[in-house]
């Protein structure tokens, strides 16, 4: 399993598994995984499995980091000890600690912060299982579970990555490709708003590539928008179509 | 000026719901003209005013609401009040003894320990302040005996009903008390365990179901179903 591939895209245009340069890998979302929380989401997004809860607003502990104006949201993003080959430590390492505040701060752009001040939001977000691309699936489980627990929010923040493996610049990068590719673009998109909450790029893009890849990952968020909403609606309409049922019977 | 989404339709944040004259109501907000939702919620509008009401939110306080709360704390001239909310709220003593509070004499703990459950009024709240409650009002105070159910504080007008007929059916179907707070939370009595539990059962209903109409006949038909069922048990 641990063998280097020859090639990464094969000579139809496939790639390792299978997928075409701008295709996603499924994507499976889920609203309300977890009752003890205030708001809580999962998705499956190819082989990443990933937990978001959310807790709060409430009273801020310890007092001295209350903000007046203001709401204080924190991330803590982790991994799982089992959620990769080798086993991880599961003391917060460097990664996990920025990984917290890249995601925190692609989320409060679309949270109403100033609408309760004194307050403290919490988001947890557990990777159970790591296949590349844990930073996007997180934001987008993590928009979720802010939006099922009531908060209001200007728009919902959906995230994907787009990369450039072997020449061709592709979409939705997975652990292989992300670690023997050359580059890595993930981006934050509130769509109604049309407005980026995340950019970054890791490794080395000529200016067209960029902005190639840079497009096609707004294309990847968008379409897993649709399955985002579709999520968040299912928890309800649920409930309506049984008792439509119900009534026929 | 359009409007695009049909009554009672389920919006997530950020859905576009009207652009133009139209008034931004509750759980929505304005950009550039056009109304969004802010919450995930069924659209409502009436003449110009565009509302979302939300199928899930957090109780913010606001001055007149009764609430219903839990005792955490006992400080050392009042208590803190869990009142389901973001905030916490404070009961002074004096207002619960109804006269000066004197440190020496009046022992906190018996009159309201931790974990006492009250029906309150919130007094005064602002951004800047937390909320202070009052019990200083006839039919507030220790709660002493029935049953206490929580549920999603934006659904308590859908408890009530239209002029309050959801919440006088169950009264006289069950023969139970309700008092509702503001908060989510609801404070059933009635004569025995059993009428509580149905009245319980009922409110469960209502939550779960609340964004669907036809909904008070189904909780009546429920209720006497159910009723039905217990006496044709007791006959047996």
């Amino acid at each position: 399993m641990n063998d280097k591939p020859e090639k990464l895209i094969d000579k139809k245009g496939l790639r390792l598994d299978g997928r075409k340069a701008d295709e996603l890998r499924s994507v499976k979302l889920e609203v309300g995984v977890i009752p003890n929380a205030d708001g809580s989401a999962y998705i499956e997004h190819g082989k990443n499995k990933i937990l978001a809860a959310v807790y709060g607003p409430r009273e801020v502990h310890p007092k001295h980091l209350a903000l007046q104006d203001r709401t204080v949201m924190r991330c803590r993003y982790h991994m799982a000890p089992f959620s990769v080959q080798e086993r991880k430590s599961p003391a917060p390492s460097r990664r996990e600690i920025e990984l917290s505040k890249v995601i925190r701060e692609s989320l409060e752009p679309a949270v109403f912060m100033e609408y309760y001040p004194r307050t403290m939001v919490n988001v947890f977000v557990e990777v159970l299982q790591a296949d590349g691309g844990t930073r996007c699936a997180s934001i987008t489980a993590a928009a979720l579970a802010l939006a099922d627990s009531g908060i209001p929010m200007k728009d919902l923040v959906v995230a994907c990555a787009a990369g450039k493996v072997e020449d061709t610049v592709v979409l939705d990068l997975m652990d292989t490709e992300d670690k023997l590719g050359a580059a890595d673009v993930p981006v934050a998109l509130m769509p109604n708003l049309n407005a980026l909450t995340l950019l970054q790029m890791d490794g080395t893009l000529t200016h067209e590539e960029f902005e190639k890849a840079v497009n096609m990952a707004i294309e990847g968020c968008k379409q897993i928008y649709v399955m985002q909403k579709e999520a968040l609606k299912k928890k309800y309409v649920n409930v309506s179509e049984g008792i439509k049922e119900e009534a026929e019977e | 000026m359009p409007i695009f989404l049909e009554k009672r339709q389920l919006v997530t944040p950020g859905d576009l719901i009207a652009e133009g004259e139209y008034v931004a109501g509750e759980n929505t907000f304005v950009e550039k003209s056009k109304i969004y939702a802010a919450r995930v919620g069924i659209v409502e509008y009436e003449n110009k005013r565009v509302d979302v009401v939300a199928l899930k939110a957090f109780y913010v306080p606001r001055p007149g609401d009764i609430v219903i709360g839990t005792i955490t704390e006992v400080g050392f001239n009042g208590w803190t009040v869990d009142i389901n909310s973001p905030y916490i709220a404070l009961l002074r003593a004096s207002d619960v003894l109804s006269r000066p509070f004197k440190p020496q004499k009046d022992d906190l703990p018996q009159v309201l320990d931790a974990g006492d459950l009250v029906v309150a009024k919130i007094v005064s709240y602002d951004r800047t302040h937390d909320p202070q409650l009052t019990v200083a009002e006839p039919g507030l105070g220790k709660i002493t005996r029935g049953q206490i159910i929580k549920i999603t504080p934006t659904k308590i007008p859908r408890v009530i009903g239209k002029k309050g007929s959801m919440i006088s059916m169950i009264k006289q179907e069950t023969g139970c008390n309700i008092i509702l707070g503001l908060n989510g939370v609801v404070l059933i009595t009635g004569k025995t365990l059993e009428d509580e539990q149905l009245a319980m059962r009922a409110l469960v209903k209502i939550e779960q179901e609340s964004h669907t109409s036809g909904l008070t006949d189904r909780v009546t038909q429920m209720l006497k179903e159910e009723k039905s069922n217990k006496e044709e048990n007791k006959n047996e």
